[in-house]
């Protein structure tokens, strides 16, 4: 499961022996489903099922997956907005929310949010600047020293404080308030930002200004971003490495470069391969997936894809194959039993 | 009216489909007016898919409503001429429009959980508009029913037509929506972002799925994905700001595009091989409609920007036989 150094590694990958930021192990969270007369829990949705990764001090890790794979759940659990059923999460060596950890508060100042919906996560009621300033004056710093900080992060995500700070957010455009709400983000002067689809609302010339904002920010602040998004193209473009979700599991995680020119799990082949060609001249023929994603309430058996999977074996629908390397790339990791030698899958390699 | 075997066949009398001449759009309220389009001229040919491209307030979907009479008539003040087939649409009775809606031109939705009826099962509502135009049985509505959701690629469609909207997924229930606009075989189909809630895997297997079923109709496409628009329009229309900029074939226009925003919005969408690149963007953000334009509205975002742009509203430039773009700066042919 570690994202070891290897002495080949890529430009685009994460910094060699760089800290490990973020250690993510086990994590699992069912949502209970009520139904009947007695409103009992009847089924659970499997949201994020036991997953496990690492983020590496100053790099962008992408997620990526369909609606229901769990990639906004997984954010919501890493900030504790919701609480995980099992699995941990150290940040920076140290683990949330246990009595020996790190305090729950004090990962939140290190560790930010930016969301989608950019008019929704902002406080209708009060004025940017006020907003900007908010956290920092729950966490101690004096109105004053808040309120100039407001200002030069307004200033920073390309807002002219004079004119903008007495707004409120109904008066900005949708782009202005989600610059709003970078700095916002950015006013606990935090190491990690996580970004759930936070330019997927915008329009395309607006969603560039934000693409670039995001990585003159974390340039200037040394930060590590987490950014969540549906957006293959998006993701490509600001990503070191990429995860693959499907179904509340991870299926697939690697360098950007390798999981785009190299996807070795089917689902991230068709994923890539389901992006418009840009080339009127050379459009897609053929469907890479048929069928919508499955009801993750009662998500299949085994692999979790092999009901969409051009390649499923009988042992597809039985084993559930597990995370894994393949050849000398420690980097790269699939869970695809096609992948994993002696898996009882006619298309694996032979066994070592 | 009798049941027509095939798709009626429409002409506007030059063979094209639907023509729209200087429709005009504003939303009058108490408090303020907004100019929502602001002159917009097009055709669509049989069998052609058209793209209108535009981001999110350029008047795109107000276009489209308006061509088959959607807006709210006491608040939107639409004047020009649309005519679909030999139907002046904006003329039209009131009474008519109901039998020329969904016969001679249907619309499907982004969002097909509000657009279906949620308390019928998408087989009744089907047939209900089957029998409604045709005035066929009911046994022959249901039959047909079927038909159209293996058209539309249902898996076991039989099932799936006793489905009430919120049992299917959401690339079904979007499969099932076309084969409700497709039930009385339109002439015309308007699609307003059919993809953009659904998932990717999902969207190209519906946009594929359009591309097929479009053969024997004329389609208006309105999409903000230059992608989406690259996989299935013939032909694009750039709207900004309630104007078409730029009208072209689709290639031409992906390619060299001509006027300076749909260069921006290009050069602006994220694909791949870009990384390590800055985006090169267009700045500032769309205008306030709240005021009648009457210079070019891109003007204030435009880094070729000339004095005589902030003086009138360029007028059309047709740069080669097939090419229109709204800039001074574009040579005409």
């Amino acid at each position: 499961m570690t994202d070891g150094p290897t002495p080949d590694a890529v430009a685009t990958a994460a910094p060699q022996g760089a800290e490990r930021f973020l250690e993510v192990r086990g994590l699992k969270k069912y949502f209970p489903v009520k139904g009947g007369v007695l409103n009992r829990t009847i089924a659970h949705v499997q949201a994020v099922d036991d997953i496990s990764f690492d983020v590496a001090k100053g790099e962008t890790l992408g997620i990526v997956g369909e609606s229901g794979c769990g990639k906004s759940t997984t954010a919501r659990l890493l900030m504790r907005l919701i609480e995980p059923d099992s699995g941990t999460v150290h940040f920076d060596g140290r683990v949330i929310g246990a009595s020996n950890g790190i305090p729950v508060r004090e990962m939140r100042r290190q560790m930010q949010m930016v969301f989608q919906d950019s008019y929704s996560s902002l406080n209708a009621r009060l004025p940017v600047e006020a907003t900007v300033a908010f956290g920092p004056i729950v966490h101690g710093v004096s109105r004053p020293e808040a309120r100039e900080r407001a200002r030069r992060l307004l200033y920073d995500v390309g807002l002219d404080a004079s004119r903008f700070m007495k707004r409120y957010p109904h008066e900005l455009s949708g782009g202005q308030r989600q610059r709003v709400n970078v700095a916002r983000a950015l006013a606990l002067q935090p190491r990690v930002l996580i970004l759930d689809e936070a330019v997927s609302a915008l329009d395309k010339s607006v969603e560039a200004q934000v693409l670039n904002l995001l990585l003159d920010l974390k340039k200037e602040y040394d930060l590590t971003y987490v950014f969540i998004s549906h957006d293959l193209n998006v993701v490509q473009y600001v990503s070191d490495r990429v995860l693959v979700m499907y179904l509340g599991q991870v299926v697939e995680i690697g360098p950007v470069d390798e999981i785009y020119a190299n996807p070795r799990h089917p689902y991230t082949r068709a994923l890539l391969s389901s992006r418009p060609s840009m080339d009127p001249e050379r459009r897609i023929t053929e469907p890479p997936l048929s069928g919508d994603p499955p009801n993750p309430i009662n998500p299949p058996s085994g692999c979790r894809f092999h009901t969409r999977c051009a390649f499923a074996n009988e042992v597809c629908a039985r084993v559930t194959p597990v995370l894994s390397t393949f050849g000398d790339d420690a980097r790269h990791e699939v869970a695809c039993h096609m992948m994993s030698p002696g898996s009882g899958h006619p298309d694996a390699p032979a066994r070592a | 009216m009798e049941a027509a075997e095939s798709t009626q066949t429409l002409a506007t009398g030059d063979g094209d489909l639907v023509r729209v001449s200087d429709l005009r759009v504003r939303f009058v309220t108490k408090e303020t007016t907004v100019y929502a389009v602001n002159g917009v001229d097009f055709s669509l040919a049989p069998g052609e898919v058209l793209g209108i491209l535009g981001e999110s307030g350029s008047g795109k979907t107000v276009t489209l409503r308006a061509l088959i009479r959607l807006l709210p008539e006491d608040r939107a003040q639409v004047s020009g001429r649309v005519l679909v087939g030999d139907n002046d649409m904006l003329r039209l009775p009131k009474g008519d429009l109901q039998s020329v809606r969904g016969r001679t031109i249907a619309m499907i939705f982004q969002e097909p959980m509000t657009a279906l009826d949620p308390v019928y099962t998408v087989g009744y509502q089907i047939a209900e508009t089957i029998v409604r135009h045709e005035s066929c049985s009911w046994r022959e509505a249901e039959a047909r029913a079927l038909d159209l959701f293996e058209q539309v690629q249902v898996p076991s469609p039989k099932q799936r037509l006793k489905s009430y909207p919120h049992e299917l997924s959401g690339g079904l229930r979007q499969r099932a929506m076309i084969a409700l606009a497709l039930s009385c075989r339109p002439g015309v189909l308007l699609a307003d972002e059919p993809t953009t809630a659904l998932d990717a895997t999902v969207q190209i297997q519906i946009l594929l799925l359009l591309r097929e079923l479009q053969k024997e109709m004329g389609v208006i496409f309105v999409t903000h994905d230059m992608g989406v628009a690259g996989e299935i329009a013939d032909r694009l229309a750039i709207m900004y700001a309630g104007r078409l900029v730029e009208t072209g074939p689709v290639t031409q226009v992906m390619r060299e595009p001509l006027h300076p925003y749909t260069k921006g919005l290009l050069s602006s969408t994220v694909h791949g091989s870009m990384r390590g690149q800055r985006l090169q963007t267009i700045e500032g953000s769309p205008p306030n409609l709240e005021e009648l334009p009457d210079a070019c509205s891109f003007a204030p975002r435009c880094p070729h920007v000339r004095e005589a742009c902030r003086e009138a509203v360029p007028e059309p430039v047709q740069a080669a036989p097939e090419r229109m773009a709204r800039c001074i700066l574009v040579n005409p042919a």
